[in-house]
């Protein structure tokens, strides 16, 4: 039956951990999600996806939305309660779920909302801080130089900074190219990119422009919304560099076109 | 003042279009978080600190009526006029008849953000009074004509050069070069110093209102907070209800904060105390002296669902750390108050109708939120600013249904997988050969200014079950 999860069990019995792909790796690149799986299975982790899922619910609950969000709030809290874990490739849907939940859910569903968030994750924080994730027997993945976007929700409302860091040095044995200004926003913001193109345009310009000044060939982060945000403004000013999740890199999976580009 | 909050987004364009402004802003971004960040790492109490100023703002505010009696009472014991005004307007009238009682054609002010929300100045010119401001970048913006940027900077918008020449054009002192910022300071003095020994009434501004003592206290970089209010026989003190705190260590204590934070100076080059009018063993001072408090809605602010925005101690951090007030600066905003904090207050101050833009300029990034020194969390009363305007039936149609039918359609999996399965494998289609689009119907607003990245291939779902069949 559709509505039970399927289960994906890697040996090792680790703890089982639902994955929540996030909507934007399901719609528009799915190789997150994969390397996700990947990554928490070779952790140990068991790892279910559950079939169930489609969304957060961040662009109705940013635009002012709650009674909307509700209901979905509390399908999702249902949908996660049976994992060890619950684990996402995004910081701002994370966010979503450790405090935004709670906050917006009353009475039952606040206490169940915060048992959810108690077990979630972010990718990089869950395999770097939890798991303790070392790289599988295989040498380190080459790489050129890199620069990594910490998105703010992930680094403001989940403390996200030094993980991603850790995880690229044990993987991949690289050291990350700093850009200027690293903590200011993208411009993305949800649903604020497109009722207010053109600041969130002067943003991403910046931001763009302080990636490619590290002379770094890759650009990489741990949230597709920042990341489409910034590939999309590379694709329009022809500049040269490669946007990719962090999951990507972990994984050494680099053969198919970066985000934005064509095959 | 005149407010044109309604059109944000054409003055943000206007702005954004400004190149010499754009760098000037772009300047200033870089600077104002630099000198705030290092004063708080060399400071390293802010966490603490920033929890105790909190906590002894919501008591104040919780006991915002006892507070106000004991202030007034000891006020008034000091030899202070205390008055209290529910509306600017009101304000305004209280100001004129003192001066028009001390038949007052001079007026020396000090920086005031609440007389500038009271549109004051304007008002007293109207009643020919002549009024000049002497905080320096107050007193640029006026000869410029324009109004503040910024609530502790009201010039920074303002290149050295422009500000050279308006101090050519608009000072009859002949030829001169004006070549430094030393310069132009020493000219705005020269034509300053006058003005205050010959004004009758000083109007200063107020940081904060101490209960137990009935003082005042002020804090300027310039000086002239304090010769406004020493010069001129009468001072007028317009400040509003909810700076109020109950204890001179109180003051204090926000103090250590406030000047960090606003300019990351560990204290600035006058703090003062304002007790009220000479005393017979003073050498100088003001034979008398008003406190003018104003409400305009921050009684309403308290009752409602927004009262942590009262905790605002005025030190512009939110301002100086917001991207989007970097992007196209406070004139934007189109009131008093702009960047986050004044994106919360200006549709509590003014209307949600006629702001309803503000609460939409930020990308819930918690920059301003993490640097508030009063631990305001400025993002969520953005939201909740929205969220009246979703449910006022002020946001724009398509935004509101669009987004409610996304979130009923995130609510049946097998729809939702069935609709986006189909949509992501159009665009795959037609987007992998260029990996991203130009132009896409629907999404105007993100291809105005980047391209669409085309998906991948078929949604992770499709191929995930697809998958998993497979292996079975």
């Amino acid at each position: 039956m559709e509505s039970e999860a399927l289960h994906t069990t890697a040996p090792g019995g680790g703890p089982a951990v639902y994955l929540f792909v996030t909507c934007l790796a399901d719609l528009l690149r799915p190789s997150v999600a994969f390397n996700s799986i990947k990554l928490l299975e070779d952790a140990g982790c068991r790892v279910t996806v559950p079939l169930q899922q489609t969304c957060c619910g961040q662009p109705a609950y940013n635009t002012g939305d709650y009674k909307s969000i509700i209901p979905l709030a509390r399908q999702v809290v249902a949908m996660l309660e049976p994992a060890d874990y619950v684990v996402l490739p995004s910081g701002s849907c994370a966010g979503m779920i450790c405090h935004h939940y709670p906050a917006l859910l009353k009475d039952e569903w606040h206490e169940r909302a915060l048992q959810v968030a108690a077990k979630t994750f972010e990718i990089t924080t869950f395999l770097s801080d939890i798991v303790k994730a070392k790289r599988p027997e295989r040498p380190p993945i080459p790489l050129p130089p890199i620069t990594y976007h910490d998105s703010c929700a992930g680094l403001r409302e989940l403390g996200i900074k030094e993980q991603p860091r850790q995880l690229l040095q044990e993987f991949c044995d690289t050291q990350v190219s700093e850009l200027q200004q690293s903590e200011v926003c993208c411009g993305f913001g949800g649903t604020f990119c497109a009722k207010m193109p053109e600041i969130s345009g002067k943003m991403v310009q910046d931001k763009l422009h302080n990636a490619a000044a590290t002379g770094a060939g890759i650009l990489a982060g741990g949230d597709l919304g920042c990341l489409l945000n910034i590939a999309g403004r590379a694709r329009r000013e022809g500049v040269a560099i490669e946007v990719r999740h962090i999951t990507e890199l972990l994984c050494g999976d680099l053969d198919g076109p970066a985000i934005g580009e064509g095959e | 003042m005149q407010q044109y909050s309604d059109t944000f987004l054409d003055n943000a364009s206007a702005a954004l279009a400004d190149k010499d402004k754009a760098e000037v802003r772009d300047a200033m971004a870089l600077f104002t978080p630099l000198v705030r960040n290092a004063a708080m790492d060399q400071f390293q109490h802010f966490e603490e600190l920033r929890q105790h100023v909190k906590q002894v703002r919501q008591h104040s505010l919780d006991n915002l009526g006892h507070y106000l009696e004991s202030y007034e009472q000891q006020a008034v014991r000091n030899g202070n006029q205390v008055h209290f005004a529910t509306t600017g307007d009101e304000l305004n009238s209280i100001v004129l008849d003192i001066c028009q009682q001390h038949s007052a054609r001079r007026i020396a002010k000090g920086k005031s953000m609440i007389t500038e929300e009271t549109g004051l100045n304007a008002f007293l010119e109207r009643a020919n009074l002549d009024v000049m401001e002497t905080d320096l970048g107050e007193y640029i913006i006026q000869e410029a004509g324009e109004t503040p940027s910024h609530i502790v900077g009201p010039a920074l918008h303002k290149s050295a050069a422009e500000i050279r020449q308006l101090f050519l054009d608009r000072h009859d002192l002949g030829e001169r070069e004006l070549e430094t910022t030393e310069d132009l300071v020493s000219e705005a003095r020269q034509v300053l110093r006058e003005h205050f020994l010959n004004a009758q009434v000083g109007i200063i501004g107020a940081n904060a209102l101490i209960a137990e003592n009935g003082y005042s206290m002020l804090v300027t970089n310039e000086g002239n907070g304090d010769l406004c209010a020493n010069l001129p026989p009468v001072l007028i003190i317009c400040t509003s209800v909810d700076r109020i705190l109950p204890r001179a260590e109180d003051a204090t204590a926000m103090l250590r904060l406030l000047v960090r934070s606003a300019t990351g100076q560990a204290q600035t080059c006058y703090t003062s105390f304002y007790s009220g009018p000479r005393r017979e063993q003073d050498i100088d001072g003001p034979m008398e002296t008003h406190i003018v408090l104003l409400d305009n809605r921050r009684s309403d602010i308290l009752a409602s669902d927004y009262r942590e925005m009262l905790q605002c101690i005025r030190c512009g951090a939110c301002l100086n750390h917001c991207p989007i007030f970097a992007s196209v600066g406070g004139h934007a905003y189109g009131w008093v108050y702009p960047g986050p904090m004044g994106s919360v207050l200006t549709p509590l101050l003014t209307s949600l109708e006629q702001s309803q833009a503000l609460p939409n300029a930020c990308t819930s990034c918690g920059r301003c939120a993490e640097v508030c020194p009063a631990d305001i969390p400025l993002p969520d009363l953005l939201r909740d600013l929205r969220h009246a305007e979703v449910e006022e039936k002020i946001a724009a149609p398509r935004w509101r249904q669009g987004l409610k039918i996304h979130a009923w359609l995130a609510r049946q999996p097998r729809l939702y997988q069935l609709l986006t399965g189909m949509g992501i494998a159009l665009l795959y289609l037609l987007g992998r050969k260029r990996g991203s689009f130009s132009k896409l119907p629907l999404a105007s607003g993100w291809t105005s200014q980047r391209d669409f990245p085309s998906p991948q291939g078929r949604t992770f779902m499709q191929q995930y079950k697809a998958e998993h069949k497979h292996r079975e």
